[in-house]
């Protein structure tokens, strides 16, 4: 345990020392946080024309979300449903600029070899690098959250707030975010140990986004209606997948083509 | 301390290490000597649990290669080509993370030791990355030191060091060799493998020849004598070139050189000879070629 923490707390001192990956790391959950409260803000500044009941063309589009209330409510809480599904981008987005220079970093700059070349086993120096990414992206996801549901709730009415902020979206973020977490930097570990550019690495593990953009793109244009069900049914799928992927990134890890492969 | 029998790597098609059979006794310092792409890191890299030989076997301090790769690992240092230091870590830092993956029981006190006995206890709490070159060698040889391992790997350990560092990095192996630890070092330093090592071996995909830097000398050219003389010694050679034991004479401006097998037994007759001949023999020395003459005709025999 005390060499997997070694790896972790080596992979922060790194991290974090490195300014241009703590922004990457700090600008994507700054900006989520901050523009749907701008958005918020600014729709209930300029609400003189919404109706106070819904009108046919908006009930068709909103559907049943809406029964029993005001366009402008009706309007932020599909805001807000739309900016909290992107929060799920995050945990996925943060830990791959981490993740996908975790080996081949340590390629490029020669320090695999002497790190290889002690006592670790490959479980302890994946898992340690796995954590070291998760967390972070974890811990940034729910305190942006956080963040984000308090302003909202001083921002929005009770009635918006309920709608908004449904059980659903609080197991979206507190327990399927992780586990998109943990897909996202086992994958990216993945490619790390199989690439021999860190460039490379960080744009293949990037494509992990897409299928949450397209949730995100079908639920906006109302193709897709998240409910309890369904995230659920995800969640299964995800960590199903992550115990997959954890043992496949273990299995893989080669590291005599990881080192033979330096050239 | 460190055996290999047929010890055997291929890339592909590509043989890199051909049937490598060696023995290193314990508190040796073997010098292993090629040149680039001769397949030395690879024999480390095996030697060292990071590889698997395709064919043969190799022990380290008794754990077999192959099999007790976590003991070898625990219980061996290793100096890679590349210092491959965490550049944005201080040095303290980077010693302490490799003493907790070494087990090592007391970090700050081996840390501590290590950092002084090279000589950077006063910039440990800096970067890594702002060392020079010779500070960053320093840096990896302590961190491979750690564990006090009884049997050390440095490959290239003086490779782009000026001539003072390489000396502070020489010095510090003789003191290590001074300790009864096994030293295998990988260089193309010829005068250093000299200074160094026990035993050499010029390799090239495969084992050329081991031998110590004397016997090597032996082997490739005998021994021999020169006589130097106080006028042209041309008009001697007939004189010293009837005796039996003489392998070779000949005579250079005012010098003989003569390869005989056992001068301590036959220089005092030959001197005599010469002597009674009216030769005035100014002083008489043993010829000592290089080791680089040595390394030189191995390798280009290859």
């Amino acid at each position: 345990m005390i060499k997997i923490w070694t790896i972790i707390s080596k992979e922060w001192a790194e991290v974090f020392k490195n300014r241009l990956v703590l922004f990457t790391v700090a600008f994507l959950p700054i900006i989520l946080t901050a523009l749907p409260l701008v958005t918020m803000y600014f729709t209930s500044r300029y609400s003189g024309e919404m109706s106070d009941a819904m009108n046919a063309e908006s009930m068709a589009f909103f559907g049943d979300m809406c029964q029993g209330l005001t366009e402008l409510q009706c309007t932020e809480i599909y805001t807000l449903n739309l900016y909290t599904l992107m929060f799920m981008i995050l945990p996925v987005a943060i830990p791959v600029t981490i993740a996908a220079y975790s080996i081949v970093g340590e390629k490029t700059s020669r320090s695999l070899e002497p790190l290889l070349a002690t006592p670790i086993t490959t479980t302890e120096l994946l898992v340690g690098k796995m954590i070291a990414a998760c967390v972070p992206a974890v811990a940034v996801t729910w305190l942006a959250f956080l963040v984000y549901a308090i302003a909202a709730w001083f921002m929005v009415s009770d009635v918006v707030f309920a709608e908004a902020m449904k059980p659903m979206w609080w197991l979206a973020i507190f327990a399927v975010s992780p586990l998109l977490t943990l897909l996202a930097v086992s994958v990216a570990v993945m490619v790390s140990s199989r690439v021999t550019d860190p460039r490379v690495a960080e744009q293949l593990s990037a494509l992990v986004i897409l299928p949450l953009i397209l949730l995100v793109v079908g639920q906006s244009v109302g193709l897709i209606l998240i409910n309890e069900q369904m995230l659920l049914w995800l969640g299964l799928i995800i960590a199903v997948a992550d115990v997959v992927l954890v043992y496949l990134t273990i299995k893989l890890f080669q590291r005599e083509n990881i080192l033979t492969r330096w050239k | 301390m460190i055996s290999t029998e047929n010890l055997t790597k291929k890339f592909n098609d590509n043989l890199a290490v051909d049937r490598l059979t060696l023995d290193i006794g314990e508190g040796e310092v073997f010098g292993f000597l090629g040149p680039n792409g001769a397949g030395k890191t690879t024999t480390v890299r095996m030697l060292t649990s990071l590889i698997a030989p395709t064919a043969g076997s190799a022990r380290v301090m008794g754990y077999e290669v192959g099999k007790d790769d976590h003991e070898i690992r625990r219980n061996v240092g290793v100096l890679t080509e590349t210092p491959g230091l965490y550049d944005r870590l201080s040095a303290w830092r980077n010693m302490t993370i490799f003493a907790t993956l070494y087990e090592v029981a007391d970090v700050p006190g081996q840390v501590e030791k290590y950092l002084r006995m090279l000589g950077l206890w006063d910039r440990r709490h800096d970067e890594a990355g702002t060392f020079s070159k010779g500070m960053r060698q320093k840096l990896a040889i302590a961190r491979a030191l750690l564990h006090e391992p009884r049997v050390l790997f440095l490959d290239e350990p003086t490779s782009g060091l000026d001539p003072e560092a390489a000396k502070l990095v020489r010095d510090f192996i003789e003191e290590l060799s001074g300790e009864g630890r096994t030293i295998f070092i990988c260089t193309h330093n010829l005068d250093e493998a000299d200074r160094l090592c026990d035993r050499i071996a010029v390799f090239k995909t495969r084992l050329r020849v081991v031998d110590t830097t004397k016997g090597l000398r032996e082997q490739m050219y005998g021994r021999q004598v020169v006589f130097h003389l106080a006028d042209t010694a041309v008009a001697y050679l007939p004189v010293i070139q009837t005796q039996p034991y003489l392998h070779r004479a000949e005579a250079i401006d005012n010098k003989l050189v003569i390869a005989l097998d056992n001068p301590e037994t036959y220089n005092p007759e030959l001197i005599r000879l010469l002597v009674e001949a009216g030769a005035n023999i100014q002083f008489v020395g043993e010829l000592r070629h290089s080791l680089e003459d040595i390394y030189l005709q191995l390798v280009n025999q290859a």
